[in-house]
């Protein structure tokens, strides 16, 4: 047999239909939905009498736009935009027989992070939502990528994507990482290095031991963002630490089918001959904590850099620099360590998860945050918010200053009530820099949760290592 | 959905790379249940300001570009979110066609399952489009699907490259559920090997 990628053997294992050109019919083991991108879908389904194919297989939660202030189960306290979204979710999870997890549920939280957590995701999976960040499941050596609203109707009518093959990239980071350099520093590392389209037209496996070394939710935080590096979807080898973590989830696998996937899941790597189209290789020793500067995932720098100029660039990048630098308000040659900030969010399908916020408060234990600096910690899921109260991290956060909310999306992307205002400046774990993305004018910087954390001790972008 | 066969109209420059689709359309926009109406809010926060009055620098207000069916920008051009709420507000505001030298992927897709057709070509040539575009609304370019071209409003052709698949779809309104319903035997056998296979999903 032809030696073979992790992405090829996936691939392999889930073309149902393949026509003569190699559009293949892909078969999804497991489809998400959420509130904003599925009431179209759902609508089309009606228009034309169809059925959700295998109801068994999808699993609904709304967290875009649903508050994460307490009172959120009366619709009242949405906004009425919001409300009829959630309402629309409620229904058509209902009477399409999928599975679901309301805001009233302790289960809910962002998409993202329940499929995990309840043990949807397993190695060899195709996961698709429509949500970019879908790429997140990855982490469990599944495929996994987000969809239009289109292709949410297409999975939900026919459990298949009209698909072709991506070319395969391999991303090694090779050694150890220095301490104070996380996740978040290799996954905004790699797109400094190739760019926002660098990964356009692949499928990305990461490997090397610094991605071994990382747990699960660390996987999570560098598969989440490869979408921002352009790639369909990341991936990384399932492996003890997979199996470990996926192990009694309610809807793992138990006893026989346990030791049958098991079987199977091992067998899920790259052959060491196999044939990658594109390789890129970081040393774990030369990533240092890093922050971006502009308004694009790919204006990356080492927190010790200084603001750079549109000059240091070319092409179409020195228009789009001068731009984000007029957005974000930045002189170029300020050290990004002198740069004040006014807002702290620590949150997302990329930094919501219990790692993320013992990191965030191994930094904060016993100190504050700086007056008039606004904060606030999001939990990814009920159950992350659950755990982090037992562990004694919500009362570290609470004590620091910090706001203690509810599960959602958030400030992420501002659907619901957490937002920027005009010209406010927000050090933030989430996973886009986008002009507006928190709110009109909102100006942020991408960080890890250790990194956030130190921001908001200070009021500016710090150098963690500093903290330590 | 439309069928898409040729195209003349007028071509609005936006030279601007990685057009994000929070760019295109604010999440504001997305708390919608319908796919049509999105049109107005294209572009929103570069269009309007504060007030929402419109900003007279921006390319669509411009009389020129206000009945542009056709965009041409720069590279990494939809990045961002998965929303298909980007392809609806371009396609509810008129325009049929976007070319520019990169797409993000799931944005590119997306433009297929609503009638737009979304045309990649060298940076070069994308230059020189964009530079005809600038010329305002007395500049024509032709778009024809079939013989894949786009012909500037100097008579200029350059070629692009589509999926065959991608276009027949495209050029018959094809609705994609119907042709996948049609291999329903595929996909039942499918399912029927990997139940066996791997009981556990």
């Amino acid at each position: 047999m032809s030696p073979k990628t992790l992405y090829d053997k996936i691939w392999d294992a889930h073309v149902a239909h393949e026509a003569d050109d190699g559009t293949c019919l892909l078969y999804i083991d497991r489809h998400l939905v959420h509130e904003v991108t599925s009431p179209q879908a759902f609508e089309g389904l009606r228009m034309t009498g169809r059925k959700v194919r295998a109801p068994e297989k999808t699993i609904a939660v709304p967290d875009h736009n649903v508050p994460t202030t307490p009172g959120r189960e009366d619709p009242s306290n949405m906004t009425e935009d919001s409300a009829i979204q959630v309402a629309a979710l409620d229904t058509n999870a209902k009477d399409f027989g999928i599975h679901y997890y309301p805001v009233s549920d302790v289960r809910q939280g962002i998409v993202h992070i329940v499929g995990p957590e309840q043990g949807w995701t397993l190695p060899g999976m195709t996961v698709v939502c429509g949500d970019s960040h879908t790429a997140t499941h990855g982490a469990f050596g599944a495929l996994a990528h987000g969809i239009g609203t289109s292709e949410v109707e297409h999975v939900l009518a026919t459990q298949t994507l009209i698909q072709k093959k991506s070319k395969n990239m391999k991303v090694e980071i090779t050694g150890k990482l220095r301490p104070g350099v996380t996740a978040k520093d290799i996954t905004l590392s790699v797109i400094g290095a190739t760019g926002t389209a660098g990964g356009t037209g692949y499928v990305i496996e990461y490997c090397g031991e610094a991605i071994r070394d990382l747990s699960m939710e660390g996987r999570m935080t560098v598969c989440n963002m490869a979408i921002e590096g352009g790639a369909r979807a990341g991936l990384i080898a399932p492996d003890e630490k997979t199996f470990e973590y996926c192990k009694g989830r309610p809807h793992a696998p138990k006893g026989a089918q346990w030791e049958a996937a098991m079987d199977w899941w091992k067998t899920l790597y790259s052959d060491d001959d196999a044939a990658w189209d594109e390789v890129i290789t970081l040393k774990g020793e030369d990533i240092a904590p890093v922050v971006t500067w502009g308004t694009s995932p790919e204006d990356v720098l080492p927190i010790t850099a200084a603001v750079p100029a549109a000059d240091d660039f070319e092409g179409g990048k020195v228009g789009a620099a001068q731009r984000s630098l007029d957005y974000m308000g930045l002189t170029p040659g300020t050290p990004l360590s002198d740069v004040e900030i006014d807002t702290v969010f620590i949150g997302s399908c990329t930094n919501g998860r219990i790692e993320d916020l013992r990191a965030a408060a191994a930094i904060l234990k016993g100190k504050k945050k700086k007056d008039g600096l606004r904060a606030m910690v999001v939990p990814g899921s009920g159950l992350v918010r659950a755990q982090a109260e037992e562990e004694g991290l919500a009362d570290i956060f609470k004590d620091a200053g910090f706001e203690w909310r509810l599960a959602g999306c958030s400030m992420c992307l501002a659907m619901n009530p957490d937002q920027l205002q005009p010209g406010e400046r927000c050090a933030a774990t989430s996973n886009r820099n986008f002009e507006g993305r928190q709110g009109r004018g909102g100006r942020t910087h991408l960080m890890s949760p250790a990194m956030a954390a130190a921001a908001a001790i200070t009021g500016k972008l710090t150098d963690v290592r500093e903290l330590m | 959905m439309d069928k898409f066969n040729t195209l003349t109209g007028i071509a609005a420059p936006m030279p601007l790379i990685n057009v994000d689709t929070d760019m295109i359309i604010p999440k504001q926009f997305l708390k919608t249940i319908k796919r049509s109406g999105l049109g107005v809010n294209l572009f929103d926060e570069m269009r309007y300001d504060d007030d929402g009055k419109e900003i007279p620098d921006f390319v669509l207000n411009k009389d020129a570009y206000r009945e542009a069916e056709i965009l041409v920008a720069g590279d990494n051009f939809g990045c961002g979110s998965s929303r298909e709420h980007a392809p609806w507000a371009i396609k509810d505001f008129g325009i049929r066609c976007v070319i520019a030298p990169s797409f993000a992927d799931i944005f590119y897709n997306n433009c297929f399952k609503n009638g737009i057709l979304p045309i990649a070509l060298p940076q070069e040539q994308v230059d020189l489009l964009m530079k005809d575009a600038e010329k305002g609304s007395n500049a024509r370019m032709t778009i024809d699907l079939d013989a894949q071209t786009v012909t500037s409003s100097d008579g200029e052709v350059f070629s692009f490259d589509l999926d065959p698949f991608k276009k027949h779809c495209l050029m018959n309104g094809l609705d994609d559920i119907g042709l996948t319903m049609e291999k329903a035997a595929s996909i039942d056998s499918f399912e029927a090997t990997a139940a066996q296979a791997r009981p556990w999903v």
